[in-house]
């Protein structure tokens, strides 16, 4: 069986300070080559923080960005964008902020009418009709669409955004951040809902966040991204209980948590690497514990360090 | 900073090309024939054959437009046929009356916008505020030719405070003061569209920065609401207020052709309308082309205060 | 509609539009007037004065009837005026749509020909345009209407640029629409307004341009004239006969009045952050309006009491804060946790009278700092207090702190603005609070603009300059929000030894359980204004009272506890411009009963640890001492 979504060596980097003639001053590495593979049916987790990546990653995977190197290819198929009505069928994108998400100057209906009209090319009767089931699946009420989206909150306008990529009917969901906006009561809402559509739908999803906590409740297998990299892959359970890569395990320390004692969990008061000028190696080393020789010289491979568990790390946990 | 400034000079020259092929191109236009124009009633077929070959006239455009160019890089304008002077010398005395006019003026907006804009914001909804709105809205809806025109009636004509018009007095004057006596009232009318629009934007810009969060900052910090207004916030708005004033030293400039015409004042305005009116071709382009090289020389130096202003700005 | 309500709630505005829509009239109905010949010229009636018989406003040197000509030019000057205004904005917008919507080298090669036409100072390209067209009125348009195609092109640009990299495009996008469809369909609808903006701002500017062309003999030729060429024509006799220039510039001015006050009532109806109010000024303190002042209490450096806080818009009354009484003591943490509107933030700003206002008010209760009530004090005094006693550590560091000004500058300012020392003193003193909080190379780093540190840097120094003054109490707004979590745990044990180290008194506004926990002795926790418990961190977190609380933190997934569904809390908080009756949460709660709902819920328990719920989880001891 083909696997729902496979990445080989896909990456991007960004001009900076493009001039009219010529080269670029510079050129920013935001996704460094990266291989993975989606199955159908399940959860990925893409986990990292600010500046990492995670967002180019998934704004290349629906076709937004370009990507420099590399290859997509979906259902076995190769990533092909050229038109939008056939694409669209395919991997849909669910955005951070739900409001801006949605045109304020359309109603929901018109909205929700888009990707009908222009995915399905649907007659007017179609549409109404299967915007009520979609609707209905996400427990959006039916007065909802004649309204505007500065009339909504954020859980609200997020379920619409919900209702609009399940009305494209891909069997793939991007999840940029989807909660990140919204308040924890209505997060755990639009959490549960994305669980059931899943099950009830058979889809697949890409759930990118920064938040480690509700990685772990809605994911299958957890991609950590570091500086543009993978640095670790494994499952779910297991990444963040016993994580390989000193990052992961950073990470995993640094969340508050009820119970535990405040301390800072590194001693050293340490930012990222210049993107425009990254240190040779892995560029954890200069905020890393266990840091050698070795890892200021060599870019450390991703490599297996327990069954399914995956770490790019000269000297892992 | 000495980078960045070498950086724009280089920036400017392609767009110092690009005027003079726009000013080239859209003289190519005038229909009818300059040697015609130009010998008037001697306008023999031999005699307009001859002058066409040696102005070079009977070349291609564009061998026309190098030559043109090379010429004038060599501080070689050509001749008006009309004052039968060079038009280097003409464009270089008119622009310096322009110079002071417009200079002056765009000083006396710069300074009296911002204020205005700044008291008009920190008192929005105040009486102050409500002057100052009034006072820029008659004064950006107001012809500045008939504003100089009731100037004139009123405080030359009725009250005899001014001189009616020109730059010096014909008689005994010539020297700074009778200048600055003939300067008040142009100087005055052509600022008071661009103080208003000075104005209007420093008041917006000024109110957009007052509620920035670094402002609500300053408060917690409990710096005194003086210091908040004319320190903190003003600083911010300029970042939005200098890049205008670019724009307005255009407007000035463009608004002086009216107030040169009202008030009799010899500056390039003036010749330029003139040398329309009269077909005096190359008096045309070369006056606009070198007014439009200081605009764009000027623009250089408000993009350097702007640079100064910002750090943010990559110099 | 709303569009037409708003425009007309403008006085001036409507005045601008009727007195126009007077102009227009006549103008449309100016051929079907009893009117003179205007150009019929009479050499024995010149320069008659107005009211003069048959010539209601007089003559002009060719003794032509001056009405007539003010008319006929008057409808002249309109029709240049707004032809030449929608020219170029239908041009200039079209091609600022294309550039700022493709981007890329096709903006690029678009924007350098604008910026090449904007080099020009505007008259010269219009007086090159006409010399080389000839004089006359449609030349005069065409030269108007092309030197304004640059302004429209690369304002519609600007917004465009902005709107094309929205997240709803990129939605349309993945709906299946073209370019095409999307900017006729997605990105047009949100640009008209700024069109129709831009264009009732600038038809007074175009219409004084063409008059300005006219009136140097290079737009209408004689014997039609139009507004500005009767000006130019009347010139010659300003002085013998004032009145031929009075009439004609008067009228150019009556017009562009009227436009432009139209213009700004049209400017003011669409835009929407006028109507949010986001254009008025702060005032330097929140306004202050109460009926009575709680005496005081003497408890904690700082105390609350019944504090309310409301924002009045329009007719609407929004009670964000609605009676909060809490109180801190030196050398304790004290967090207020809540959801977003919940209040906690105009709480926090309210005790230093921080809010902006308009829109906001306070109305009810007092704030005590050593028994001062710092609600309604004297600007003068309170500003003595504001970062001198209690400072504030606001959330995102990237726009709180002043983008222009280094930040060694800004902590010496917060010192000098309470302390006479030497500029010297106070910038030794700088450089000493960036090592306090742990900034490397601290002399360095005080030289650095805020956009060149990164976000953890920042929150340092926003942390430095609460303490620049060694204040008692130090609010903090959500101060750890805005960065990632390893560089939270960095800023958090920074604020947590500050605490012991100096027995400051904080007040730790958050959404984030574990930080609370980690950091706060005690903790209020917030819904629609109120705070519905308030008890020492570890009772309430780990025996929460009211239903809301428990549910809150059951609902924050933890992490090493697996996948799973969380459990959520159904429904959304209540509008805080109209709440129920009883208890705010009670239509969302599962232990709603039916006397939930009929009054307002008081505080029960103990100073200890009390809720407001009368069916709390665990039982409220009443207080035991």
């Amino acid at each position: 069986m083909t696997a729902a979504l496979r990445l080989t060596d896909l990456s991007k980097t960004f001009p900076v300070g493009k001039r009219l003639f010529g080269p670029p001053k510079g050129r920013v590495r935001a996704v460094r080559p990266v291989t993975l593979i989606v199955e159908h049916g399940e959860t990925l987790g893409i986990v990292g923080e600010s500046g990492c990546g995670k967002s180019t990653l998934a704004r290349m995977l629906v076709g937004l960005i370009p990507p420099s190197t590399g290859t997509i290819a979906i259902d076995g198929r190769a990533f092909d964008n050229s038109d939008p009505a056939a694409f669209g069928k395919r991997v849909q994108y669910v955005f951070q902020d739900p409001i801006s998400s949605l045109n304020p100057r359309k109603s929901i209906r018109q909205v929700m009418e888009a990707p009908l009209k222009h995915l399905h090319g649907m007659n007017r009767a179609e549409r109404a009709t299967r915007i009520a089931e979609i609707f209905d699946l996400v427990s959006l009420r039916q007065e909802f669409l004649e309204r505007y989206p500065h009339e909504f909150s954020g859980g609200q306008a997020q379920r619409i955004g919900i209702a609009r990529a399940l009305a494209a009917e891909a069997r793939i969901l991007i999840l940029d951040e989807p909660v990140s906006a919204l308040d924890v009561s209505v997060q755990a809402q639009v959490l549960n809902l994305l669980n059931r559509l899943k099950t009830e739908l058979g889809l697949t999803y890409v759930f990118i966040s920064h938040d480690l906590a509700v990685i772990e409740a809605v994911s299958d297998r957890v991609v950590v991204l570091y500086f543009g990299s993978v640095v670790e892959v494994g499952p779910a359970d297991a990444i963040f209980a016993r994580p390989r890569h000193p990052y992961t395990q950073l990470l995993a320390d640094s969340a508050p948590r009820v119970g535990r004692p405040l301390e800072a969990p590194e001693a050293r008061e340490t930012e990222l690497p210049d993107p425009l000028n990254p240190p040779p190696g892995c560029p954890f080393t200069p905020r890393c514990p266990r840091a050698t020789e070795i890892c200021r010289a060599e870019d450390p491979p991703l490599e297996a360090k327990a069954p399914g568990q995956l770490a790019a790390c000269h000297h892992p946990l | 900073m000495g980078a960045y400034i070498v950086k724009r000079l280089i920036s400017a020259i392609p767009v110092l090309l690009g005027i003079t092929v726009i000013v080239f191109a859209i003289m190519a236009l005038i229909p009818g024939d300059p040697a015609t124009a130009i010998l008037g009633s001697y306008a023999t077929p031999e005699n307009v054959e001859r002058l066409n070959r040696d102005l070079g006239l009977d070349r291609p455009a564009w061998q026309r437009y190098f030559v043109w160019l090379a010429n004038m890089l060599q501080g070689e304008f050509g001749r008006s046929f009309r004052l039968n002077r060079p038009v280097i010398d003409e464009v270089l005395e008119r622009f310096n009356a322009t110079l002071i006019l417009a200079g002056t003026s765009f000083v006396l907006c710069t300074i009296f916008g911002i204020l205005a804009g700044t008291v008009s914001a920190a008192r929005q909804y105040g009486w102050a505020d409500k002057a100052i709105t009034f006072a820029v809205l008659l004064g950006i809806s107001i012809p500045s030719f008939f504003l100089g025109m009731m100037m004139i009636l009123i405080f030359a004509v009725n009250l005899q405070w001014l001189p009616v018009s020109g730059m010096y007095a014909i008689y005994g004057g010539g020297d700074l003061p009778d200048l600055l006596w003939h300067l008040i009232m142009p100087a005055t009318a052509l600022a008071v569209v661009a103080t208003g629009v000075v104005a209007r934007l420093s008041r917006s810009a000024m109110l957009e920065v007052l509620r920035q969060d670094f402002i609500r900052t300053a408060r917690a910090k409990g710096v005194p609401e003086r210091r908040v207004i004319w320190r903190h916030a003003l600083k911010a708005a300029m970042v939005s207020i200098i890049p205008v004033l670019g724009i307005q030293a255009g407007f000035v400039l463009s608004g002086a052709v009216y107030i040169e015409i009202v008030f009799q004042w010899p500056g390039i305005g003036r010749m330029l309308v003139d040398a329309i009116l009269t077909r005096d071709i190359l008096l045309v382009q070369g006056g606009v082309v070198f007014v439009a090289a200081c605009y764009v020389l000027f623009n250089i130096v408000v993009d350097v205060a702007q640079a100064l202003l910002d750090p943010r700005i990559k110099t | 509609m709303s569009f037409l309500r708003r425009l007309s709630r403008n006085r001036l505005g409507l005045l601008g539009l009727i007195v126009l829509f007077v102009v227009v009239l006549l103008a449309l109905v100016t051929p079907i007037l009893p009117l003179q010949d205007p150009n019929a010229t009479e050499t024995a009636d010149r320069f008659l004065r107005p009211f003069s018989e048959g010539h209601l406003l007089g003559t002009d040197h060719l003794g032509r009837d001056l009405l007539s000509r003010l008319l006929w030019g008057t409808r002249l000057s309109l029709t240049v005026g707004f032809a030449a205004a929608v020219i170029a904005a239908t041009i200039g917008a079209a091609i600022g749509i294309v550039a700022g919507y493709f981007g890329g080298t096709t903006d690029n090669v678009i924007m350098r020909g604008v910026d090449m036409l904007m080099a020009f100072p505007y008259i010269l390209l219009a007086l090159a345009i006409v010399a080389a067209l000839g004089p006359g009125l449609l030349n005069a348009l065409i030269a108007v209407a092309a030197v304004n195609v640059p302004f429209f092109a690369r304002n519609i640009r600007g917004i465009t640029v902005g709107l094309a990299h929205k997240e709803w495009v990129d939605a349309a996008r993945l709906s299946g629409m073209g370019h095409a469809r999307i900017i006729l369909s997605e990105i047009l609808p949100n640009v008209v307004p700024v069109i129709v903006i831009a264009m009732s701002t600038t038809v007074g500017w175009m219409i004084l341009e063409t008059a300005g062309l006219s009136f140097l003999g290079l737009g209408s030729q004689p014997p039609t004239a139009d507004l500005g060429s009767m000006l130019g024509e009347a010139r010659a006799a300003l002085i013998s006969a004032p009145h031929t220039s009075v009439v004609p510039g008067l009228m150019i001015l009556i017009v562009v009045m009227s436009i432009n006050l139209l213009g700004d009532g049209v400017r003011d109806a669409l835009d929407p952050r006028l109507r949010s109010g986001a254009l008025t000024r702060p005032r330097p303190a929140t306004m202050v309006s109460r009926k009575s002042v709680p005496k005081g209490e003497g408890r904690g450096i700082l105390a609350l009491q019944d504090l309310e806080t409301q924002f009045h818009v329009g007719r609407r009354v929004y009670r964000a804060v609605g009676g909060v009484s809490l109180h801190v003591e030196p050398g304790e943490c004290l967090g207020i946790i809540g959801e977003s509107g919940s209040g906690k933030s105009v709480t926090a700003l309210s005790v230093m009278s921080l809010v902006a206002s308009p829109p906001g008010v306070i109305t009810g209760g007092a704030v005590r700092y050593r028994d001062r009530d710092l609600v309604g004090m004297r600007y003068l005094d309170l500003r003595h207090l504001r970062g001198d006693r209690i400072a504030y550590i606001f959330q995102d560091p990237l726009a709180t702190l002043h983008p222009l000004y280094r930040v060694g500058d800004q902590l010496t300012e917060a010192i000098r603005v309470h302390h006479r020392v030497s500029g010297r003193e106070a910038w030794d003193r700088a450089i000493d609070l960036l090592r306090q909080v742990r900034i490397p190379n601290a002399a360095e780093r005080a030289n650095s603009y805020p956009h060149e540190m990164s976000g953890g840097m920042r929150q340092r120094v926003g942390i430095a300059m609460a303490l620049a003054n060694d204040p008692d109490v130090i609010i903090a707004d959500e101060p750890t929000t805005a960065l990632d979590v390893t560089v939270q745990a960095q800023v958090l044990s920074i604020l947590d030894d500050l605490r012991r180290d100096r027995g400051l008194a904080i007040v730790f506004i958050t959404h984030d359980f574990g930080v609370v926990a980690q950091l706060c002795d005690r903790v209020a926790v917030m819904y629609a204004g109120k705070i519905v418990e308030q008890g020492p961190t570890h009772v309430v977190l780990n025996d929460p009272a009211h239903p809301y609380t428990r549910l809150l933190i059951q609902s924050v997934p933890e992490l090493g506890q697996g996948r799973r569904d969380l459990v959520s809390i159904s429904g959304l908080p209540p509008p805080v411009e109209d709440l129920p009756p009883g208890c705010a949460f009670a239509p969302r709660c599962p232990k709603c009963e039916p006397d939930c709902t009929v009054a307002p819920i008081p505080m029960l328990g103990s100073d200890h640890h009390a809720a407001r719920c009368i069916h709390p989880e665990t039982p409220l001891r009443e207080a035991a001492e």
